[in-house]
Order: structure tokens, then C-alpha cells, then sequence
């Protein structure tokens, strides 16, 4: 920088130039992105950033959390009778309800030894807070309070009481980052209740709609199913409810139909959510099947796992390859697009 | 880090340099608290409305100090906050951090202009350097395949630069005594 007064040190002793030091520390930036965007070597730089930011974290939900305690500890006896009540009639209710289920569990563990498919077993749940932060509002994300030290993992599901809610991206010491169903970088494998037909339900972006971007005019679905994870893909459990389709609509100049869902979860007033820890179905069976036809029965639902543990790991990246490819490189065009 | 960043400016201190006084103990907590009351600011809960118009807190503070205590808070301070940005709201690491050194760079450079302008003059350039960081954003949230293209994303621009007087006014009262 020769120009007069651009540099406010003095001649003596100036380091580098201010555009070296620019170049220098972009060049450093772009290198943290890379690293962290392709390969997720930064976990060790990741977890010094969010351990020592934990106080900001700690510092902002502190009087949500003091109040949310406070209110919890001075419930009078009269609520506390009123909930008590509620309460028994909800387990009474619940356990009418779950007196068939042994009969039906038993019966399907069965069926699925006749069948020879492993069944997922859930170990372990955690209920875990919402910490009330604001993280960026053009992303689907909240920050959890349990981290490391609870035995978190990233890629771990998350449930809420009325369905499936999202998967942690970021483990940190005493926190943890989740993205929600609904964030455009999610896709969500899941399969149509009624017709078992399969499909991957992607965010949008907007928290009361999923999109389901890979069914042909053809397909068995209508608005009013009931979508459900569909296990493949191996993060989320098979089974658990995801949202209802609240529109279908076939258009005979288009090969794919436009298919939005609305989420169960209560994805934006949920303060507990729950981590659950689960083993998915062994991929390789243990014992090799005896006769020939249920042995390449086996061999194709494996392939179409792997396939599909693929698909669901980059549903966002492959589409915007896809979209690339249509419609120039123009980043601004893609994201319309979508 | 940064403390070691400014001690190492003030063995290269200036007599005639107008923000070596910064360079004071007193001056070090300054930018230090109105760093974390930024990184506060950026993460209090509001209704939805307001957080999607919430401005860059942080962003703007950089701006302030890179052109009034250039000396101290070199692009270290603001790469530093940048990665810290990065930690606090989930971001990829390194994509605020990139954005605030190129927006303290160009702060930098043109310091010794811009501070001698009426503070609705300075407004606007702290628009247009938002609007940078913005477009800086989004074009590296484009490269990386999330980008979320709407109007709303330029909205904070706009109230981040209404907010610039407000914070010329507190940091300029805050620190008339050790100037």
C-alpha cells in the first residue's frame, strides 16, 4: 500500500502490508471451509470454538431456563393436584390403549424371524432442552443442551412427542447443534403408510412444509397419508410418524409430481425434544440364509440400503447438482429453483 | 491471542497516531465488552419478525473499531470474531470469519476517509459494506449448495445501517474519557 495514510503503523517495525495480511487470513479462512465443508477434519478446532463460546450460549438462555425453573418449583398444590389427575387419566387411557400392543409386538417379532429381518432395538433415551438462542434465521437449526458428555453423537436422531423432529449436526463439549426436518439442507427417507411406497421427504425451509421431490405422476399417494421414517438410510429408526401430505398434484407435462407434506413434529414451540439411541438392523445378516430365493431377497433389500444411505446422506447436494446442470451455474437460479 | 496481537502493537506505538490511545489498558476493555455484548446481542431470543431483521451486531462493532482503533484491533481481532461468529451460530467455520476480514480490510483502507464524515455519510458506506458482507454470505452459502435466496436476506443490511449512529453515539461516549 503506497498510498499516503493507508497504513496507520508506523514505519519502524510494520509487519506485512494490509493486503498481505488480508490474503494471508482469507487464505486461512478458505482453507477452515474446505476442511470443514469436504472432509469434517476440524472436529478438534470445532469443539475449542464451541466450548469456549458456551458461555454466550450459557449467558443467553440462562434467565429462559432460571424462569422455566422458578415456574416449575412454585406450581401451587392445587395445580399440582389438577395435573395429577390429568395425569392418571392419560396413563389409564394410554394403558388401555397399549394392552393389545405385547399381542401385536410379539406377533410382528415373529413375522420377522419367519422373514429372517432384524428388528432395530432403541437402547437408550435422553430428554433434552432447547437452549433459547436465536442461531441464523435463514437456517433450521437450535442448539441442544447436551453435548459430549452426555454421550451425543452426531447424526443422532431426535423425536418429539408427535413425530420425528430432526438429527444432530454438531457435537460440541456441553451443547450440541440439530438441524430440523424442515431445513432445505435435510432429507428425510420415509415411506407413504398406506401403500408402503418409498421416498425422501426434504425440507423447504419454510417449518410447516416438507417436499417430496422424487415422485413420478404415477404414484400411490394422496393428500391425507401418513408419511413414516422409513429406517433406510440407517440414521433415523423405522416407524416413527413424519408428517401428513397436504398436497399432490399432477401435472402431465412435468415427469415428477408436486408433493408437499406439512411436518408432526411442533417443530417451532417444542421446548423438550428427545435423543434416542438405537441400533439399526444389521446390514449383513448374521446367519446366511439356508435357501436360495431368500438369499437374494437378502442381498437386494442390502443393496438397496447402501443405495439409499447415499441417496439420504445428499438429497440436497445431488438435487443442486442436478439443478446445476439444468440451468447454468448461476447460484441465484438454483436456489429459485428449489 | 488478542491480547498478545495488541501488546505486540504497542511496542510499535505511534506518539502521533491518533489511536494509540486505544491501545490503553482502559480502551482493550472497551472493545473486549462491546465484542461480547455484540455476540450476546446476536443470539437473544426475539419474535420472528424481528430476528429476521435482527442487524449484524457484531459486524458493525468490527466496522467501528477498525476505523477508529485500527492500530489495536488489527484483521486478527476481526478474523478472530469472524470464527467466533462462525462457533456461536453454527455457521461453517471460516465463512463469517472470511467475510469480516475482507469488511475490516476495506474499513481499514479507507479509515482516515471515512471517519472524517458526517455519520448519515458513514451510515451509508456501512450499508455498502454490509451489503459486501452479505453478498459474501450468501455467495459462499451458494458455493456450498444452502443458499436461501430472498429479500429478507437483505433486510439487516438496511436496519444494521440505521443502527450505525446509535453505535457512534454509545462507543463515542463510552471512550471520550481515555481519548
Amino acid at each position: 500500500m503506497a498510498r499516503f495514510g493507508s497504513d496507520t503503523r508506523p514505519i519502524i517495525g510494520r509487519g506485512p502490508s494490509l493486503v498481505a495480511r488480508f490474503l494471508l487470513l482469507a487464505a486461512l479462512s478458505i482453507g477452515l471451509m474446505v476442511g470443514d465443508h469436504r472432509n469434517h477434519y476440524l472436529t478438534t478446532l470445532h469443539n475449542l470454538l464451541s466450548t469456549s463460546i458456551y458461555p454466550v450460549h450459557w449467558l443467553v438462555d440462562a434467565p429462559f431456563s432460571a424462569t422455566h425453573w422458578v415456574l416449575d418449583n412454585l406450581t401451587d398444590r392445587e395445580q399440582l393436584r389438577r395435573d395429577n389427575a390429568r395425569l392418571t387419566t392419560q396413563v389409564r387411557d394410554l394403558q388401555v390403549s397399549v394392552q393389545t400392543l405385547a399381542a401385536v409386538t410379539a406377533e410382528n417379532q415373529r413375522l420377522r424371524e419367519l422373514g429372517e429381518a432384524t428388528e432395530e432395538i432403541t437402547k437408550k433415551r435422553l430428554i433434552t432442552q432447547i437452549m433459547n438462542v436465536d442461531l441464523d434465521p435463514l437456517r433450521h437449526r437450535v442448539l441442544l443442551n447436551k453435548g459430549q458428555t452426555d454421550g451425543v453423537f452426531k447424526g443422532q436422531p431426535i423425536l418429539d412427542a408427535h413425530g420425528v423432529f430432526g438429527q444432530i449436526t454438531q457435537v460440541g463439549r456441553y451443547t450440541s447443534e440439530a438441524i430440523l426436518i424442515s431445513d432445505p439442507e435435510h432429507g428425510i427417507p420415509v415411506r407413504v403408510n398406506r401403500s408402503g411406497l418409498r421416498t425422501i421427504a426434504a425440507g423447504t425451509g419454510n417449518l410447516n412444509q416438507l417436499n417430496l421431490p422424487f415422485l413420478t405422476g404415477e404414484a400411490d399417494i394422496k393428500v391425507g397419508d401418513l408419511l413414516i421414517s422409513s429406517g433406510l438410510g440407517g440414521v433415523f429408526p423405522a416407524g416413527y410418524p413424519v408428517g401428513i401430505v397436504t398436497k399432490m398434484e399432477r401435472n402431465p407435462s412435468e415427469t415428477f409430481a408436486t408433493v408437499e407434506a406439512k411436518p408432526l413434529a411442533k417443530l417451532d414451540s417444542d421446548y423438550e425434544v428427545m435423543l434416542i439411541w438405537y441400533q439399526p438392523p444389521a446390514i449383513e445378516p448374521a446367519i446366511t440364509p439356508p435357501s436360495a430365493p431368500s438369499s437374494s431377497a437378502t442381498t437386494d433389500s442390502t443393496a438397496l440400503k447402501s443405495d439409499s444411505t447415499a441417496n439420504a446422506k445428499t438429497p440436497a447436494a445431488s438435487k443442486n447438482n442436478k439443478t446445476k446442470n439444468n440451468a447454468s451455474s448461476s447460484s441465484t437460479k438454483s436456489n429459485h429453483s428449489r | 491471542m488478542l491480547q498478545a496481537a495488541a501488546l505486540n502493537q504497542i511496542t510499535a506505538d505511534d506518539i502521533f497516531n491518533i489511536d494509540s490511545i486505544m491501545s490503553s489498558r482502559s480502551g482493550f476493555m472497551h472493545i473486549l465488552l462491546s465484542t461480547a455484548i455484540a455476540l450476546l446481542l446476536t443470539i437473544v431470543p426475539m419474535p420472528h419478525m424481528l430476528n429476521m431483521g435482527r442487524p449484524d451486531w457484531l459486524l458493525l462493532i468490527v466496522i467501528y473499531w477498525s476505523l477508529n482503533a485500527a492500530m489495536v484491533t488489527g484483521l486478527t481481532y476481526a478474523w478472530c470474531c469472524g470464527l467466533l461468529l462462525d462457533a456461536l451460530v453454527g455457521t461453517l467455520i471460516g465463512q463469517h470469519a472470511l467475510a469480516f476480514v475482507l469488511i475490516a480490510t476495506l474499513a481499514q483502507h479507507f479509515q482516515f476517509r471515512i471517519r472524517v464524515f458526517p455519520v448519515l455519510h458513514q451510515a451509508i458506506i456501512v450499508l455498502l459494506l454490509i451489503v459486501v458482507y452479505k453478498f459474501m454470505l450468501f455467495w459462499i452459502d451458494g458455493i456450498v449448495g444452502t443458499a436461501f435466496s430472498s429479500w429478507l436476506r437483505w433486510v439487516p443490511a438496511m436496519i444494521g445501517a440505521l443502527f450505525w449512529p446509535v453505535i457512534v453515539a454509545v462507543l463515542d461516549t463510552s471512550t471520550r474519557n481515555i481519548r
